[in-house]
């Protein structure tokens, strides 16, 4: 099962990269529902302003000027026409507002019977805690065919949860909650983005929300709820205090780290490098050695003061605080190898359990599954 | 156009004085019109550069060219700069300040010293802007949005604040000069229904500009205040609220829009009569929907807020409201075409400008339609079917609107023509470089790309490289005319009244001489009084010389036409 999800995931890679997508997927019950009204206002509104278009370019032509002092014609007009584009634009722009309305009305209340999950917006990640205690960053996954509400509430600015996929956008409110739900109807991987502008890395608070069969779901959930490598690297890092200077913060004491893995760094000696996992293990130890240009060498070195299970975890947490498109750093010119296709770990040739690579090791099965393995340092080729 | 065998007059308003004092410390109505145009030329190619940067980063789904922080303050800049500085000045002050004196026969504005101060503020307003270009720009976006503006950010979001709260006073002043002017100066006869509908639409603007405008000042400065003495106004860690910041904010921002879009109506209005020499059809309806744009306008700013947590009740009322206030803008577009039937129509570059701008405007206030719909906000809010939207209205109306009227009117400013080939050529490379920009982005935002993204997943990428094309396009749409214009002012053929156009401000000399009228015009006809030939079925073979028994070259010349 985990093998195929991983060869479609494959194959969606391959049918995106050759195709220009002109209309979005319909994958939840809104979805229909929103585009029948697009496609109803799309041929009115089509059909006028194509209908004007042509009028003028008729006019335009049958009525040019043929000799320089040639006048208008004496035109009478009635001008019960004028009530006329009055009243029937009136009409039909009443029906845009009462089926807008209705739409709008209709959907506005989640089910009784809907999952709840809570989500925090911050810059720059979303954070979902499920019912259960399983926790994720930027991935969600949902069951098929069963309505899910999110109850979100934002711990800085204001961002905007946006399932395109789903049809659905709902703003995430500092000290405020609102709510937006959804019922996917079909399996996949669908983007999720931020869409109100949050600041630096705007652009990057984006996820995936993975809609699965409820079997698979269910399966999903008990994998996830023993609490993974990169959870309990989470709660060390929050142990350890490391977030008190790696705070997301614009002047944060130390590198912003979502997204770090994988991405070219310039440190202060002007060398350019990769943020692999023994640069991040060797940033944890003994952080003096590479300084991140920009940074002072203020973090304490944690040097035999962790066992290796626990730099395991604190690494594996902070891969997967990664994104799903490949990061460029602009100062640096690429000395990486060809860049990555988008969304896709490097790791991916290990045999690892994870089926995608913006899905955290949480949902590993058992936390002794392989996924442990590219954590290790000195298993891949260091780079330099 | 035709051909004209004149000379410039001897005085007139550009040569009557001398010397940089004489234009810094004019009081002239005409000349203060050409020291915005300078001005907001200038912002209005700042600006444009910005658009460039944000297309080129575009490109590619990756970010190759700037990094994140840079990229949102290009945008950012861009915004402030073409709505604040360009947009909302452009027509009224320009074309305005230097036409409604000459259209409604009086000497000068109501109050000539206030109109060169709001000059002088909207420099400094420009100036703090600049400096926060200079000293490493602002990245909130054009919409300040709190707490990201007041607390988050940490850019120079104080000076830009500032900036904007100066140039809205510069707005204001110009609005309050406009009303006063309108209602007090109008030569003997010129009632309100003989008013040249330019007229009636910088009426409604300036309306606007004066009601509106003090809620922006008012925000601007709250969000310098929070920011800089951390009082909680709209930051809910400070015990603010983000969403009232929202609710001000739109509700001047939505009538903002109108403040650019109706000048250009108006413009519009003009040249659809000036180039079919016929008076607009439906002229009463044309004039009041501009006071029901004007007024409609206060009251649908909620259709930005839809899924910002707001009621479902109160968002019901906005979006009918939404609905209500797009009525009137129809009433124009189908006066417009309804003035083409039977008129004498001709293809000189303003109304090549007009007829794009009629087209590309039905479309953009269509899609606001969508917009305004609750169901379908839900997925289009803050993707790029907004950003095509409104670069709909702004670029394919206001600019297009404001292209037209420089054209239109430039013999009238400087005595000159612009080279009528360079014109219609600029003009089609703007319709079609703007349509390539602006299409593919309501696919792209259907799609689901959020807008203020320089990262972008890969299957956007071919949409977006149209758009780009279509920009780098549209650019050189825009350098043309500075080119020729310039040229113009020294090559340019002499001309008075090249379209044979009615109005009073085509009575006076061209370029006007300092006090714009030799003797004070008394009016006594209607506007647009063109004569007309009677009905008559179309002959073939381009003979059509109409029903006047007139020497060729005279009969279309309108002003010696008289119909009583
Ligand atoms: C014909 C009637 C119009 C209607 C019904 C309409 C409707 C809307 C709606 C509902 C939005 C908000 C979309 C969203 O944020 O999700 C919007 C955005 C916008 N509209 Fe319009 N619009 C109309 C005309 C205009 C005009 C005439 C202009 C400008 C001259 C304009 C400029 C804008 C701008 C600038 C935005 C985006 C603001 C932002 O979010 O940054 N619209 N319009
Ligand atoms: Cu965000
Ligand atoms: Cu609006």
């Amino acid at each position: 099962m985990m093998a195929l999800t991983v060869s479609t995931a494959h194959f969606d890679r391959l049918v995106t990269a050759f195709r220009v997508p002109l209309f979005p997927e319909q994958a939840s019950t809104h979805a229909p529902n929103v585009d029948a009204l697009y496609f109803f206002m799309l041929a009115v509104c089509g059909g006028v302003s194509i209908s004007i278009v042509l009028l003028i370019l008729f006019f335009a032509v049958k009525y040019r000027r043929r000799t320089p002092d040639q006048l208008a014609e004496e035109a009478h007009v009635p001008i019960a026409l004028e009530w006329a584009w009055i009243i029937i634009p009136s009409l039909f722009f009443m029906s845009f507002f009462g089926w807008g309305a209705w739409l709008y009305f209709q959907d506005a209340k989640a089910p009784q019977d809907a999952l709840e999950i809570a989500c925090t917006g911050r810059q720059w990640m979303w954070k979902f805690q499920h019912p259960d205690g399983q926790r994720e960053i930027n991935t969600l996954h949902v069951p098929v065919g069963k309505p899910v509400k999110l109850v979100m509430v934002s711990e800085d600015v204001i961002h905007s949860m946006f399932v395109p996929a789903f049809r659905i956008h709902m703003d995430v409110i500092p000290k405020r909650y609102t709510e937006v739900w959804f019922q996917a109807t079909k399996p996949g991987t669908y983007h999720m983005f931020c869409s109100q502008y949050c600041g630096t890395e705007h652009a990057n608070m984006i996820g995936s929300v993975i809609a699965l069969e409820p079997h698979e779901y269910q399966t999903w959930l008990n994998g996830a709820a023993t609490g993974s490598l990169a959870l309990r690297g989470e709660a060390l890092f929050n142990k350890l205090a490391c977030n008190g200077c790696h705070t997301g913060d614009a002047e944060a004491r130390g590198p912003y780290l979502p997204g770090l893995y994988g991405r070219n760094v310039q440190l202060t000696t002007g060398e350019v490098i990769v943020a692999d996992e023994n640069y991040i293990r060797e940033s944890i130890i003994k952080p003096g050695v590479k300084i991140a240009a920009g940074y002072d060498n203020i973090m304490p070195g944690y040097d035999g003061q962790l066992t290796e299970e626990q730099i395991i975890e604190l690494v594996a947490y902070i891969k997967h605080l990664g994104k799903k498109y490949d990061q460029f750093e602009p100062v640096a010119p690429p000395t990486a190898p060809a860049p990555r296709p988008a969304g896709q770990d490097p790791d991916q040739t290990l045999p690892i359990g994870n089926v995608r690579p913006s899905v955290p090791a949480e949902q590993v099965p058992t936390p002794t599954s392989p996924a442990a393995t590219p954590a290790v340092p000195g298993s891949r080729p260091t780079s330099n | 156009m035709i051909e004209e065998n004149v000379s410039l007059p001897r005085i007139h308003y550009l040569n009557s004085h001398y010397g940089w004092k004489s234009w810094l410390l004019t009081t002239d109505h005409k000349r203060i019109g050409l020291l915005y145009m300078v001005s907001i030329t200038l912002m209005f190619f700042l600006g444009g550069f910005f658009a460039l940067l944000i297309r080129l980063e575009l490109l590619t789904p990756q970010a190759d060219m700037f990094n994140a922080d840079t990229y949102n303050k290009f945008f950012t800049l861009h915004g402030v700069i073409l709505i604040f500085f360009f947009l909302v000045p452009s027509i009224p002050a320009t074309l305005g300040n230097f036409l409604i004196p000459l259209m409604i026969g009086a000497k000068d504005v109501a109050f000539p010293k206030l109109n060169l101060l709001s000059w002088y503020i909207f420099v400094i307003g420009s100036l703090f802007t600049l400096w926060v270009v200079a000293v490493g720009g602002i990245d909130t976006g054009w919409t300040f949005y709190t707490p990201y503006s007041t607390t988050f950010a940490n850019t120079h979001v104080i000076a830009a604040t500032l900036g904007v709260f100066f140039t809205g006073f510069s707005s204001i002043l110009t609005g309050l000069n406009f009303i006063v002017t309108i209602h007090k100066m109008r030569a003997p006869g010129l009632t309100w229904f003989r008013l040249p509908l330019f007229i009636w639409s910088l009426y409604a603007t300036s309306i606007i500009q004066v009601l509106a405008t003090p809620v922006l000042g008012i925000t601007m400065v709250l969000v310098a205040v929070e920011r800089f003495a951390k009082v909680g106004i709209f930051d809910p860690a400070l015990g603010g609220d983000p969403i009232l910041f929202q609710h001000m904010f739109w509700f001047y921002s939505h009538p903002a829009v109108y403040i650019m879009i109706l000048p250009s109506l108006g413009v519009v209005s003009e040249l659809i009569s000036a180039f079919t020499w016929k008076r607009v059809f439906g002229y009463k309806f044309v004039a009041v929907s501009s006071l029901m744009i004007a007024i409609f306008s206060f009251i649908v700013w909620g259709h930005h807020m839809y899924v910002s947590s707001m009621s479902i009740y109160a968002g019901m009322l906005f979006s009918i409201l939404s609905y209500l206030v797009a009525v009137p803008s129809a009433v124009k577009v189908f006066n417009w075409t309804a003035t083409l039937y039977k008129g004498s129509v001709s293809y000189d570059t303003p109304m090549l400008y007009a007829l794009g701008f009629i087209g590309l405007f039905t479309i953009g206030g269509l899609t606001g339609l969508f917009l305004a719909s609750m169901g379908l906000d839900r997925h289009l809010h803050d993707t790029y079917f907004v950003i095509a939207h409104f670069h709909l209205i702004m670029v394919g109306g206001a600019v297009m609107g404001y292209f037209g009227g420089l054209h239109y009117w430039w013999p009238k400013m400087f005595g000159r023509m612009y080279p009528e080939w360079w014109g219609r050529l600029s003009a089609l490379i703007v319709f079609v470089g703007f349509n390539l920009s602006f299409f593919p982005q309501f696919i792209i935002g259907y799609l689901g790309m959020p807008r203020r993204y320089h990262v972008y997943a890969p299957e956007f990428q071919v949409l977006n490289v149209m758009s780009t094309a279509g920009s780098s396009i549209l650019g050189v749409g825009y350098l043309l005319p500075l080119v020729y214009f310039i040229w113009s002012l020294r090559y340019g053929k002499v001309a008075a009244n090249p379209w044979k156009a009615k109005g009073l401000e085509w009575e006076t000399a061209s370029p006007p001489p300092p006090e714009n009228f030799l003797e004070q015009p008394i009016v006594t006809e209607e506007a647009y009084n063109y004569p007309t030939r009677p009905a008559q079925p179309v002959k073939h073979g381009g003979k059509l010389t109409g029903g006047f028994a007139q020497p060729a070259g005279t009969a279309g010349k309108g002003r010696e036409a008289e119909v009583v």
